[in-house]
């Protein structure tokens, strides 16, 4: 019992630290001007949050349009189309790709990615070099996934939709995908928290410029870049806007959290109708 | 006719998916073989073995780095096996259902998706600042332990579930307590799992940076103590890349992670497939 | 009300997690003790015989400039006296002045002038620091005017070919605000306009957040201009020179180059003891020497 507090004291604590370091800010600068300032500057105390976070969506959406279908696709290759031996050759490729840390995807970007970048146009420290990274780091987790929730649709679904006449493809593609649509569901909200928590590999390759990305080859900053790039010199408001930006990145993750379950327990009843 | 339609569009469906796969296949492999081509020439039993030099040139080796990362994790999974097994035998054994249960279970998924720098960021105010820990392995293990401790606790939930019901039931037609049938049958039985989800989060943290960025200080000089700073291989690759002008040794730490992290996944393959359990590894 | 009730319920959570803290603590504290050296105690050198005569250790964090410089003397420095430990962080000039001033490390490091919104605290003048205008050595350009440079950063000139390059946009990196390389160049290059406000750094600029990776993106880039320490700058990217003075270490020491700042340590009262040995010995003649070879300009 004392244990399994735990869990819900860190919970808490996280929350209430974030809160309480980030509270004055919101006081100081105010909710809509800290949400919505398209300024950040901490010098000379302007402190909006704005582009940072067009910057964390856009990074995240494009990463997403890149990872989602090739993940999918992947996905349905290991389950369903692939003989057994790619498969086995495969699967443990895709797992440990999942393992390798964030920084390895980051040094690769740094150093191969964005001088490739470079030969398009701009500085090479681009939104797209950042989608490109993080598509890399989201893809295993959204084939892996994805794929143990295609291979957990009851056979005899398929085996039906076969019986009926129905081809390979169409069976795959009308009966065994909205089968396991809340798995995939589940592995695209992963891919979408992996996208916008991740950190380092963000601020090697995203250039960390605070505006609009007006295009795929513009620098950006994200939230979470926001925080590790400047935790270190910050002090008074500018800490305090750190931790606010914090509070911003826990909010996004709970709505995301909550919607996941949505999507579980919905998933779950759906089948259950059946 | 739709029969032909059907089947063409068959043919076209199983040839991009196949195309998508190998794409795919190939971005992945050629970013660790890439790694572990450019990385493991540099490579050797020196660089193993002495200990960064500091400075700009990125001279020396890492062993600073190995050592500060096995204090960190053997800290860090020592702190964590108790709240992490306790946890999970209370809400596999224990739990009633009530607004408390799903209370936790709500805090550990919430838990399990806040980013790694949110963390650091509550390591920061509560262990480095309030407590006065300061920069130390101490202040990026216990924040490494809250950012863990979700994945152990759903990777031991999920073993001890799998111990069959008939061996629960044999332990209490013994006449054993309830606390003797969890200590002498259910946990020996799902010790495997336990295993291997403790290795899962050796994993993790080898791999984890921003939350000890912002926890760790990063200082390269060899750590004496639990207070003493320092960076871990991923920290240290994370530097060198962007402090130093030794990409190529960048790389070599690089490859050195890779490797831990294929003998890692290699163990729990393993380990699960003695367990016999389908083990879904929290990514 | 349900204000106070939530105060209420937050002090107590919060009560809990201090006793489980406690609880932490107390453990880590038994498994420190035996590995963790005894802090300075000068009475203890006196009566046990030693070839130095200081024991103890030094915590040292700030200005990531300073950083590889104090990691060179501290190495230095314990090579002389064996029993002494001391420990180099980094973390940015602003954690330097902080954790000084608020005395979680003895030694804080500073890599600009301290400012009016700063604590008062001791400075020890350790090494002065040229910025160098820094380009890909592919880049023709060779020197710059202090005007030309600071419309460059704050994106008034935007192609090579306004300053005599090529006809190329100019990619443009600096530092991230707060640190203490930006801060200094801010104020010797950027400076104010007509009307007394600070001439910003475009915000189209690409931002890193260490001297290194701001080396790393010259030396990949031939269209790239920031600026970074001499102390970091190697054969890999090409100094420019300003107003025709070269980037050079004499040049900086002799003040006729504009932009260079001062390295300081910081302490919180005047050093005394094992602290005053270690700023004295960096202050010291061998000292300056290394100062010298890392590319630093020594205060002698």
């Amino acid at each position: 019992m004392v244990c399994a507090s735990l869990s819900f004291i860190i919970l808490l604590a996280i929350i209430i630290f974030i809160l309480r370091e980030g509270l004055p800010a919101f006081s100081k600068i105010g909710i809509f001007q800290l949400l919505f300032g398209t300024e950040w500057s901490p010098t000379n105390n302007q402190y909006g949050l704005l582009p940072m976070i067009v910057g964390s969506l856009v990074v995240t959406c494009g990463s997403l349009l890149l990872a989602v279908p090739m993940g999918i696709a992947c996905a349905i290759l290991l389950a369903e189309v692939a003989p057994v031996r790619v498969r086995q050759m495969l699967r443990p490729a895709v797992e440990l790709l999942v393992g390798i840390p964030s920084v390895v995807f980051g040094l690769v970007g740094m150093l191969v990615i964005v001088p490739t970048i470079r030969q398009i146009g701009g500085t090479g420290y681009s939104v797209l070099a950042a989608c490109v990274v993080l598509m890399a780091m989201i893809l295993p987790t959204i084939i892996s996934i994805s794929d143990d929730s295609i291979r957990a649709v009851p056979r005899k679904y398929k085996e039906g939709s076969l019986a009926m006449g129905a081809t390979h493809w169409q069976t795959i593609w009308h009966v065994l995908i909205p089968a396991a649509r809340s798995g995939i569901g589940a592995a695209v909200v992963l891919g979408i928290g992996r996208a916008i928590g991740e950190t380092m590999a963000m601020i090697m390759v995203i250039g960390n410029a605070v505006i609009f990305p007006d295009s795929l080859l513009s620098p950006a900053r994200t939230l979470t870049g926001n925080i590790a790039v400047e935790i270190q010199y910050a002090s008074g408001t500018h800490a305090s806007a750190l931790f606010a930006t914090a509070v911003v990145l826990l909010a996004f993750i709970i709505i995301l959290n909550t919607i996941t379950m949505n999507i579980f327990k919905r998933g779950i009843s759906g089948t259950g109708n059946r | 006719m739709a029969q032909v339609t059907a089947r063409s569009k068959q043919k076209i469906a199983t040839a991009v998916i196949w195309a998508s796969g190998v794409v795919t296949a190939l971005i992945l492999l050629t970013i660790v073989l890439y790694i572990l081509a450019k990385g493991l020439p540099y490579v050797n039993w020196q660089f193993l073995t002495t200990a960064p030099e500091g400075g700009l040139s990125g001279e020396g080796g890492i062993s600073s780095a190995i050592i500060a990362t096995v204090y960190l994790i053997a800290f860090t999974i020592a702190l964590l096996i108790i709240p992490g097994i306790g946890t999970a035998i209370y809400l596999t054994e224990y739990a009633p259902d009530n607004w408390f249960t799903s209370a936790i279970r709500y805090a550990i998924n919430t838990l399990a998706g806040v980013p790694s720098i949110v963390f650091g960021l509550f390591g920061f105010a509560l262990f480095v600042t309030a407590l006065h820990f300061n920069f130390s392995i101490l202040s990026g293990a216990l924040t490494l332990v809250c950012l863990l401790l979700p994945t152990l606790i759903s990777t031991t939930e999920e073993s001890i579930r799998a111990v069959p019901q008939y061996q629960r039931e044999a332990g209490f037609s013994l006449g054993a307590t309830k606390w003797q049938t969890i200590s002498h049958v259910i946990l020996p039985a799902a010790l495997p799992g336990i295993i291997t989800g403790i290795i899962l989060c050796i994993g993790r943290a080898i791999g984890e940076t921003a939350c000890l960025y912002v926890t760790m200080g990063g200082g390269s000089a060899v750590p004496t103590s639990l207070l003493s700073g320092g960076r871990t291989l991923a920290l240290h690759v994370y530097y060198l890349a962007t402090d130093t002008r030794a990409s190529e040794k960048a790389m070599a730490t690089a490859a050195i992670l890779v490797i831990l992290i294929i003998i890692i996944n290699t163990l729990t393959n393993w380990l699960s497939q003695r367990f016999h359990t389908r083990m879904v590894g929290r990514t | 009300m349900t204000f106070n009730k939530n105060i209420k319920l937050f002090s107590s959570i919060a009560a809990c997690l201090m006793v489980i803290m406690l609880i932490l603590t107390g453990c880590s504290g038994n498994a420190t003790t035996p590995t963790n050296p005894t802090t300075i105690a000068p009475t203890t050198s006196a009566t046990i015989p030693t070839t130095s005569a200081f024991s103890g250790t030094i915590t040292e964090s700030g200005s990531t400039t300073v950083q590889p410089l104090a990691e060179k003397l501290a190495g230095a420095f314990m090579t002389a006296n064996p029993k002494v430990k001391v420990t180099i962080q980094g973390g940015g000039t602003g954690v330097g002045i902080k954790a000084a001033n608020d005395g979680t490390v003895d030694i804080g490091a500073a890599s600009r002038e301290l400012t009016k919104d700063d604590p008062v605290l001791n400075k020890i003048l350790l090494a002065r620091d040229g910025i160098a205008i820094i380009v890909n050595p592919a880049n023709p350009v060779t020197g710059l005017t202090k005007t030309q440079v600071r419309d460059i950063f704050a994106g008034n000139i935007t192609n090579w070919k306004e300053v005599g390059g090529l006809d190329k946009e100019i990619h443009v990196a600096a530092r991230e605000e707060g640190s203490g390389t930006r801060t200094a160049f801010q104020d010797l290059v950027m400076g104010k306009d007509a009307n007394g406000n600070a001439i910003n750094i475009s915000k189209k600029a690409i931002l890193q957040s260490s001297s290194g990776a701001i080396m790393q993106v010259i030396k990949g880039d031939p269209q790239a201009i920031s600026f970074d320490s001499f102390g970091y700058v190697d054969t890999s990217v090409k100094a420019l020179s300003i107003d025709n003075i070269a980037a050079s270490a004499d040049n900086a020491k002799n003040g006729t180059y504009p932009v260079v700042r001062p390295l300081y340590f910081l302490t919180k009262n005047q050093p005394a003891g094992l602290v005053k040995a270690f700023t004295d010995y960096c202050q010291s003649a061998s000292a300056q020497q290394i100062i010298t070879q890392e590319g630093y300009i020594s205060v002698q």
